[in-house]
C-alpha cells in the first residue's frame, strides 16, 4: 500500500493506504477526524469541504496519496489557539446558520475560502460562491447572513431575529 | 424570567452549535466501534423481477468477507408493518403486504435488497457485493398510478390489486357534497400534481448493530428521529427481541424531514449480522442509495372542485386523489394521504362540504412516506391552487375571497366541515399582518418596474392550517392509529441543583438541548445552562414518540412541563419540612421556596441538596430524591396557521422564475426561542420553494430512478432564494397544552409551494398569456412551454 505523508491542521501525519482511498476517507477512517462529513458521492454537496495548501477542495475528489506534502486543514483546526470559535464559527452561532450541523463544517471551510479572497462579498457574491455547498436545513438565509457578518458587514437590516 | 435570562421568549444562542461547528459532533458513521465491520447492500436494478437464483459463492470466497445473508436468511423473521390501518369506503382493511428486510421471491423497486455482505473493510464489503450472481428474470413494471389501477400487472401478486384502499373522508358527507356541487351557481375544477420529492437529509442513513453473546443484549446506533418507535417495531414485529434487551441511540442526527422517522430493514440487517458475527456491523448508505432507497415524499395526483356562489361564498370542496406508496408499505404512508390530508380538506374556511377520496396505489417504485408537512402541504396546494382559480373566474381579489370565507376569531372553537375542531386562530389578523410587511399596496409600482426591464411580475397569495402537535390518543386510535402519540420526559434535579431532563423527542436540527432548558428554567428560576437536555437513547429516556409533525415542543414539552410541576410540588413538601411550615403556605417563585407572610425561604438547590441527604427528613411521608416523570397525552392536535405572499419575476424570453421576496406571517402560538421558531420556517420555505421550482423526483416507464443523483435531481442552492421575511407577532396560543404552543417545523413547507405557483401563474396572466395551471416544479422549460403553447 502506498505510503503517505501530509501535514494535518499544523500536525505531521503518515499513514499507509490503499491506492483508491479518497482524502475523505483517509482523514475520517485513519485519522478519525470526522468533522468532515460525506454527504453525496458525485462531489456536489461540499459537506466534505477541507483546504489544501490554502485552497478550498472538495476531499472526496481527490485521492489521499495526491495529497502527499501536502498541507491540509479541516474544520477541527479551525477554533483559535484558546479554543474559542474563530470569527466565522462565532458569526453562524450567533446568527443560526446551521441546525442539523452535518453541512455546517464544509459551509465554514467554504466560507473561510470566500473572506480569503473575498473579505467584504455581496450578498449575491456569496450566494453564487455557495453553489458547492448544499443545506437542507436552513433556506440558506442565517448562512448568507452569518458570512457576511463574518466579515464584518452589518446584517442587522437583514431581518428580524 | 425576563428575556435576558435565556427563559421563555428569549432568542438564546444554540449550545449544540458548538460542537458542530468544531467537527466535534457524534452522527452515526463517526462512531467507531472496536472490531466493527461493515456492510453493503446488493440491490435491485430492476422495478419488478421474479428472483431465479442468488449465487453467493463468489462473493463469499473475496478477502475479508465475513458472511452473506439473503432473503432465505429472514424468512422466519416478522416484516416491517404499516403503523396506521386505514379501511376503504366499503368497510374492507387496506392490503398490507410483508415488507422483508431482505426481497424474497420478487424484488419490487429499483434499490430493493436482496442480499448484504459483511466484510471487515467497506470496500471489501462493496467489492464481494458486486461478486453476487442474481439471477433476477426483470418483469414489466408498474410506474403509472392510473394504469396500476387499470391493470393486471401487480406490484405483489397475493394481494391481486394494485390498490392499497380507496379511502372516503367523510363518507357520509359524499352525497350531500355532491348535491351542492350539482346545485351550486359556479364550480371551479383543478387537476394539479404535487410532485414526487426525495427528502434528502444531509446526512445518508446509516446503522451500526451490535450484541453482547454475554448478556443477550443488543445496541442499534442508527439515524433515526425517533428511537423508542424504532425499537418497538424491531422487537415487537420484526426480529422478536424483546424490548429490554434492545437499546436504540439515534446520536447527532442530520437532518430527517420525516425520511427517518421510519424503520428499515438495513437496521435489522445489522443487527442480525452483529449476532451471527459476533462484531459491530455498520452500514452506511451513500447518497445513490439513499435516493433509492429513503422513503419519497407526496406524489399525489388529484382532481379538486371548489363550488361556490357568484359573489365568492364556498358552498363545497370536492376531491379526488391518486396517492403513491411505492412497492411498500412504509411506517406512516397510510396514514399520510389520509388522515393527515383529508382531514385538513376545510382549509381556514367556513364552507359546509367537504369530501374527499383517495385511492392508495402501489407501484415499482420506493416506498413513499411522510415528508415535512405530510399530507397538509397536499391538501394547502390542492385548496389555495383551486381557491386561486376561482378567484380569477369570479374576477375577485384572492384576498379578499379568502378573507370573505375566513373562519371569523369569534367563532372558535370551530368545527370545520372535514372533522377536526380548531381551538384557536386569527386569519384575518394574519393577512391583515401579511400585507403590511409585503407591501402589497405597492405591488402595481414593483410590477410596473419589472416590466420596463423586459419581465413578468406575479403576486401569489395563500393561507393555509395545519393540524400540528401530533396527537391524541384515543383521537388517532380511533382513526386507525396502532400506537399511542403521547409523549414523555423524566426531570432529573442532581444532588448539587443541576438537572438532566430526559425527553422523549428527538433534536437533529430543531434546538430542542437549548429550548427546552429555557422552559424548565423559566418554571425553576434558575440558570438555563445548569439543565441538560438527554435525547437519542432508549436506554436513558423513560419512553417517547420522536420527533416529526412538528410535535416536539407541544407534546414533549407539555411532558416536560408536567415532570417539572411534579418536582415542584415534591419540592414544595420538602421545603415545607425544612422551612418548618405548612405546605399550604409555601409559595415559589424565582427560584425560592418562601413562607407567606415571613422572610424565612429556602433555595432550589438547597432543597435538591436535602432531598439528597435527607438527614432530618420526613421520610413517613416524602421519598428521598427530586426526580419526576411525566407522560403527556394532547386533548386535541394544535392548529397553525398563517398567511403567505411572494412576488416572482418570470422572464419571458426562458421561462425561467426567480423569488424576488417571500413574506410568511405564521401563528405559531407561544413562541419559546424566536430564533430557532424563524429559522425553522426558514427551512421549511427553502424545501417547499424548492419543490414548486425546482425538485421533482422521475421514473421512466421501466420504473429506473432518473433522478437519483444530485446531478440529476435539483436541490435548492443559496442563488436560489432571497432573504426571506417571517413573522410570528400574531399569536392566538393554543388552549389545550401548557405552554399555549402550536409548533412551527412543517409550516414553510407547507405554505409556500401554492404561493410561488399563485404568483407565477399571477405574472403569466398579467403578460396576456392564458395559462391557467402549471404543474411543479415550475422550470424554465416547463413555464416557456405553457406561454409558447397557445
Amino acid at each position: 500500500m502506498p505510503h503517505v505523508s501530509m501535514t494535518v491542521n499544523g500536525k505531521a501525519i503518515s499513514g499507509d493506504v490503499e491506492g483508491r482511498t479518497l482524502l475523505v476517507d483517509f482523514l475520517r477512517g485513519d485519522l478519525r477526524l470526522t468533522g468532515t462529513h460525506v454527504g453525496c458521492d458525485t462531489s456536489q454537496c461540499g459537506a466534505c469541504v477541507v483546504h489544501v495548501d490554502g485552497k478550498a477542495v472538495k476531499s472526496c475528489t481527490m485521492f489521499a496519496s495526491e495529497a502527499e506534502g501536502a498541507d491540509v486543514a479541516t474544520i477541527e483546526g479551525q477554533a483559535n489557539a484558546d479554543g474559542s470559535l474563530n470569527v466565522i464559527q462565532q458569526a453562524f452561532q450567533d446568527h443560526h446558520g446551521l441546525q442539523c450541523g452535518f453541512c455546517t463544517p464544509g459551509m465554514v471551510m467554504s466560507a473561510a475560502a470566500l473572506l480569503k479572497d473575498n473579505p467584504k462579498p455581496t450578498e449575491t457574491d456569496v450566494r453564487e460562491y455557495l453553489e458547492g455547498n448544499i443545506c437542507r436545513c436552513t433556506g440558506y438565509h442565517n448562512i448568507v447572513k452569518a458570512i457576511m457578518a463574518a466579515s464584518g458587514q452589518d446584517v442587522a437590516g437583514i431581518a428580524a431575529e | 424570567m425576563p428575556k435576558d435570562h435565556d427563559g421563555i421568549g428569549a432568542s438564546t444562542k444554540r449550545r449544540e452549535d458548538v460542537r458542530f461547528l468544531t467537527g466535534r459532533g457524534k452522527y452515526t458513521d463517526d462512531i467507531q466501534i472496536a472490531g466493527q465491520a461493515y456492510a453493503c447492500f446488493a440491490r435491485s436494478q430492476v422495478a419488478n423481477g421474479e428472483i431465479v437464483s442468488i449465487d453467493t459463492t463468489a462473493a463469499e470466497a473475496m478477502d475479508g468477507v465475513l458472511a452473506v445473508f439473503t432473503g432465505d436468511d429472514f424468512t422466519e423473521v416478522g416484516g416491517n408493518p404499516a403503523g396506521w390501518l386505514i379501511n376503504s369506503r366499503d368497510g374492507e382493511p387496506m392490503k398490507e403486504p410483508k415488507r422483508p428486510v431482505l426481497a424474497h421471491g420478487k424484488v419490487r423497486h429499483v434499490g430493493d435488497a436482496y442480499a448484504a455482505v459483511i466484510a471487515d473493510t467497506p470496500q471489501q464489503a462493496r467489492d464481494a457485493a458486486e461478486a453476487i450472481e442474481a439471477n433476477i428474470k426483470e418483469l414489466p413494471a408498474v410506474v403509472d398510478m392510473a394504469a396500476a389501477l387499470a391493470g393486471k400487472n401487480y406490484v405483489h401478486d397475493e394481494i391481486e390489486t394494485n390498490q392499497c384502499f380507496d379511502w372516503g373522508w367523510i363518507e357520509d358527507n359524499r352525497a350531500a357534497t355532491d348535491a351542492a356541487i350539482k346545485a351550486a351557481p359556479h364550480v371551479t375544477t383543478l387537476e394539479l400534481v404535487n410532485n414526487r420529492l426525495v427528502p434528502n437529509a444531509m446526512e445518508p442513513r446509516a446503522s451500526t448493530g451490535m450484541y453482547d453473546a454475554g448478556t443477550g443484549e443488543y445496541k442499534l446506533y442508527t439515524t433515526s428521529q425517533n428511537p423508542h418507535l424504532t425499537r418497538l417495531l424491531i422487537c415487537a414485529f420484526v426480529m422478536g427481541i424483546p424490548e429490554n434487551k434492545l437499546t436504540v441511540i439515534a446520536p447527532d442526527v442530520g437532518g430527517g424531514f420525516g425520511s427517518k422517522i421510519y424503520h428499515y430493514g438495513e437496521e435489522a440487517l445489522v443487527l442480525a449480522a452483529a449476532k451471527k458475527l459476533n462484531r459491530a456491523v455498520r452500514w452506511t448508505a451513500s447518497r445513490s442509495e439513499a435516493f433509492l432507497t429513503d422513503a419519497h415524499g407526496r406524489d399525489h395526483v388529484t382532481k379538486i372542485e371548489l363550488a361556490c356562489e357568484k359573489d365568492g361564498t364556498f358552498i363545497a370542496f370536492r376531491t379526488e386523489t391518486m396517492a403513491n406508496v411505492g412497492a411498500y408499505l412504509s411506517n406512516f404512508s397510510t396514514a399520510t394521504p389520509t388522515f393527515l390530508h383529508g382531514t385538513l380538506m376545510a382549509g381556514n374556511y367556513t364552507v359546509p362540504n367537504v369530501y374527499v377520496n383517495v385511492k392508495a396505489v402501489f407501484t415499482n417504485t420506493a416506498p413513499v412516506d411522510a415528508y415535512r408537512g405530510a399530507g397538509r402541504p397536499e391538501a394547502t396546494y390542492s385548496l389555495e391552487r383551486v381557491i386561486d382559480m376561482a378567484a380569477r373566474e369570479l374576477d375577485i381579489d384572492p384576498i379578499e375571497l379568502r378573507r370573505k370565507n375566513f373562519i371569523k376569531p369569534d367563532q372558535f372553537p370551530y368545527a370545520a366541515a372535514a372533522g377536526l375542531e380548531y381551538d384557536t386562530g386569527n386569519y384575518d389578523a394574519l393577512m391583515d399582518k401579511m400585507e403590511t410587511l409585503a407591501d402589497t399596496a405597492g405591488f402595481a409600482a414593483r410590477r410596473e418596474a419589472s416590466e420596463a426591464n423586459g419581465k413578468l411580475r406575479g403576486l401569489g397569495i395563500n393561507s393555509y392550517i395545519e393540524a400540528c402537535g401530533i396527537a391524541p390518543s384515543n383521537l388517532v386510535g380511533i382513526l386507525g392509529a396502532r400506537v399511542g402519540l403521547y409523549d414523555a420526559a423524566t426531570v432529573r434535579v442532581n444532588a448539587t441543583g443541576s438537572l438532566s431532563v430526559m425527553v422523549g423527542a428527538h433534536s437533529h436540527g430543531q434546538g430542542h438541548e437549548t429550548a427546552f432548558p429555557q422552559v424548565v428554567a423559566d418554571m425553576l428560576g434558575i440558570d438555563a445552562q445548569s439543565i441538560d437536555i438527554v435525547h437519542g437513547d432508549t436506554s436513558k429516556i423513560p419512553f417517547g414518540m420522536g420527533s416529526y409533525g412538528s410535535r416536539s415542543l407541544a407534546v414533549c414539552g407539555s411532558a416536560v412541563v408536567r415532570a417539572t410541576e411534579k418536582v415542584i410540588a415534591k419540592a414544595k413538601k420538602i421545603a415545607a419540612h425544612m422551612l418548618e411550615a405548612s405546605e399550604g403556605d409555601i409559595s415559589f417563585e424565582d427560584g425560592n421556596f418562601s413562607v407567606a407572610g415571613t422572610d424565612k425561604s429556602v433555595s432550589f438547590g438547597e432543597v435538591a441538596f436535602k432531598a439528597y441527604v435527607p438527614h432530618n427528613f420526613p421520610l413517613e411521608s416524602v421519598e428521598p430524591g427530586l426526580e419526576e416523570t411525566a407522560f403527556y397525552d394532547p386533548a386535541n392536535f394544535t392548529y397553525p396557521s398563517g398567511a403567505y405572499t411572494c412576488e416572482v419575476e418570470v422572464d419571458p424570453e426562458t421561462g425561467k422564475v426567480t423569488v424576488e421576496s417571500f413574506t410568511a406571517v405564521d401563528d405559531f402560538g407561544n413562541v419559546i426561542n424566536p430564533m430557532i421558531v424563524t429559522g425553522q420556517v426558514h427551512g421549511g420555505l427553502g424545501q417547499g420553494i424548492g419543490q414548486a421550482l425546482l425538485e421533482n423526483t422521475t421514473y421512466n416507464e421501466d420504473g429506473q430512478l432518473t433522478s437519483a443523483s444530485y446531478m440529476d435531481y435539483t436541490m435548492p442552492r443559496a442563488d436560489d432564494f432571497p432573504f426571506y421575511q417571517v413573522d410570528h407577532s400574531c399569536v392566538t396560543p393554543c388552549t389545550h397544552n401548557p405552554l399555549g404552543v402550536k409548533g412551527c417545523g412543517e409550516a414553510g413547507a407547507i405554505g409556500s409551494p401554492p404561493t410561488i405557483v399563485n404568483a407565477v401563474i399571477d405574472a403569466l396572466q398579467s403578460g396576456g398569456k392564458n395559462v391557467t395551471h402549471i404543474d411543479m416544479p415550475l422550470t424554465p422549460s416547463r413555464v416557456w412551454s405553457a406561454m409558447n403553447a397557445q
